[in-house]
């Protein structure tokens, strides 16, 4: 199957003649996904709450809000699927996001007035430096020394935290340029957040580089049998710590956009980060298990929290409950998950929850007939 | 038909102790079906894993079009055309079959976006599944995950992701041990039409009747040497198993 150019300038003319499954297909089966239904829970959710609370939580303003709360973290869901597709876990990228601003706080407090947009500039890129760094450095421990994800990741949770409290002797850090925090903190173009164009851009640059490109189509390869990857020349180990990296590289840049939104480095605030994008992750439907993700569903997994809490605030319910719906979701996800996989190594295609719950002598039944 | 596509000359290896090959020989000429054929122990596994770069020999010569070469990695051998398939079909469950066709060898977009490492996923779907239909693999669904598929289907997968890229020799570890019958028939035709392409096609097989139905020749393979070359035209299970066993010593030995 040798493609020289000739040919392959002949058949780009018929690139868009690609045979296509009927749309009435293509829609089952995107209504099949899981992430599409996720997508009709949160919905469902949207609607509850709309017809509970027309006023307050049908707002744009409302909306906005979400989002906002939703962006840090949905950067920080992008890095994190690609991970998590590979078959690893990351457990240290909330630590990282705060060294990240630690580190642009320093710089920027160093440099001349510590205003402006030069400086400004240089923190952002000390930022990112320095997630790209942990990532490479969760990426080499992984693949390179083949300690599993999980606890290397919890090293570096702990290691990144603690480093980020040595610089800063426990004190958070409130420096960051006015033209930063005016700008891309508190900053709008017509009307959108910046925090929210950013993330959609990266977002949208996740779901194209998962679908489109090589190093998508490798991350998922990787997750799913890394030994077929190596039988055919894939370097394994060199696409792991390159998704690492990634995904260090995102929480540098979710540092800077922490700092200038919070105007602080949050040292204490991050603790939990970490187990709540992992958890949007499942219940995007990422599988835990590798080899299968999306950054779409991701998103919405980490809209589901934000929107039940602030649903529940409206409400005035107590905001503990959300914790307690939010769990729910993670385990019925995973078990949604689960039943996929089974029928998928079965070779047989997955029966509906309720068929199953409803029909428990099923199997009685056809050993009689 | 003179000159062997791939030669094995005298192949030696040693594991530890054990000796797995001692001296082996081994040839397959263009648009052939050979069968490599031996008792558990015998040395199969062990050549073919040579063969395919995915071991070294501790001695003996590969030659390859009649030039010796050395092969290092199974890269090595994927750059000259010999694609080997081994009995775990080293497919990636997750995803579909252009796309476990096209793994480590993606199409990519010419220009800026290729550089940013966009693929031509189009043009890989028509190309891909252009491959699987000249190779008559019935694919039914070609976005689906081959994980849902059937054991036939997913050897025929292999099978032919093999196929597109072997431009000179193909290695087959067993491709129907799992099958049914009717599976079966699917991949000896598949077998078939790609020694019509004008491929050289290696059988790894335990089963006779499969061997002697497809093959052009049967090489048998004893205590790591090659005990006989039997035309499958002219020979039967009884002659074949004899040489495997050791009851027909000194047939054609090489």
């Amino acid at each position: 199957m040798s493609i020289d150019t000739e040919s392959a300038v002949n058949t780009r003319e018929t690139e868009d003649s690609v045979i296509r499954q009927p749309l009435g297909t293509r829609l089952a089966g995107a209504v099949k996904s899981q992430a599409m239904q996720i997508v009709l829970v949160w919905l469902a959710i949207v609607v509850i709450f709309s017809v509970l609370s027309p006023d307050a939580f049908l707002a744009v303003a409302n909306f906005r809000n979400i989002a906002i709360s939703v962006s840090i973290l949905a950067i920080l869901g992008v890095g994190t699927t690609f991970i998590i597709v590979t078959g690893g876990i990351d457990l240290s990228m909330g630590s990282v996001l705060v060294f990240s601003g630690v580190v642009a706080s320093k710089v920027m407090e160093s440099l001349g007035d510590g205003q402006g947009w030069g400086v400004a500039i240089a923190g952002i890129v000390a930022a990112l430096a320095s997630g790209l760094m942990w990532g490479l450095l969760n990426g080499f421990l992984v693949a390179k020394a083949k300690v599993p994800a999980m606890i290397v990741t919890l090293g570096t949770f702990g290691a990144a935290l603690g480093l980020s409290q040595v610089i800063t002797g426990g004190i958070d850090l409130r420096a960051s340029p006015d033209v930063l925090v005016d700008s891309v903190g508190f900053g709008s173009l017509i009307g959108v957040p910046s925090l929210v164009i950013i993330a959609t851009t990266v977002v949208l640059i996740g779901i194209v580089m998962l679908n489109h490109t090589k190093f998508g189509l490798r991350t998922s390869a990787v997750g799913s049998n890394a030994e077929a990857c190596r039988r055919v020349g894939i370097n394994v180990d060199r696409q792991l710590i390159k998704v690492y990296a990634f995904a260090g590289l995102l929480a540098g840049l979710a540092g800077v956009l922490n700092l200038s939104f919070f105007r602080s480095t949050t040292i204490a605030g991050h603790s939990l980060t970490n187990l709540d994008v992992i958890a949007g992750v499942v219940i995007g439907g990422t599988s835990l298990f590798g080899g299968f993700g999306t950054v779409f569903g991701t998103l919405i997994g980490l809209f589901i929290p934000a929107t039940l809490r602030n649903g529940f605030v409206i409400l005035g319910v107590e905001p503990y409950w959300q914790q307690v719906v939010v769990g729910a979701f993670l385990v019925g996800a995973v078990y949604i998950d689960q039943t996929r996989r089974a029928a998928n190594s079965r070779g047989s295609t997955r029966e509906p929850l309720f068929s199953r719950i409803f029909h428990r002598n099923r199997n009685t039944n056809r050993k009689e007939s | 038909m003179t000159t062997p596509i791939y030669e094995a000359r005298d192949i030696v290896r040693s594991y530890g102790s054990v000796r797995a090959l001692e001296g082996a020989n081994f040839d397959v000429y263009p648009g052939e079906i050979s069968a490599l054929i031996g008792d558990n122990g015998a040395g199969k596994s062990t050549l073919v894993r040579i063969l395919s770069g995915a071991d070294k020999a501790n001695s003996g010569q590969i030659l390859f079009n009649g030039s010796s070469v050395n092969l290092d990695n199974p890269t090595a051998a994927r750059e000259r055309g010999i694609e080997t398939v081994f009995q775990d079909l080293a497919l990636a469950n997750h995803l579909n079959p252009i796309q476990n066709m096209y793994l480590g060898r993606e199409l990519m977009k010419p220009g800026i976006l290729g550089a940013l490492g966009f693929m031509q996923r189009s043009e890989m779907r028509n190309q891909g599944q252009a491959a699987f239909t000249e190779l008559g693999a019935t694919v039914r669904d070609f976005t689906g995950p081959v994980s849902g598929m059937s054991g036939g289907q997913r050897q025929a997968i292999a099978v032919a992701r093999a196929a597109a890229w072997a431009s000179e020799v193909i290695f087959l570890d067993e491709p129907t041990a799992a099958l049914g019958v009717v599976q079966t028939k699917g991949v000896m035709d598949l077998i078939r039409r790609i020694r019509d392409k004008g491929i050289a096609v290696v059988l790894i097989s335990h089963s006779m009747p499969h061997v002697l139905d497809v093959a052009d020749r049967v090489h048998v393979l004893r205590h790591g040497k090659r005990v006989a070359v039997m035309d499958a035209k002219k020979t039967n299970v009884e002659e074949l198993v004899g040489a495997m066993t050791g009851a027909l010593d000194g047939k054609e030995a090489a």
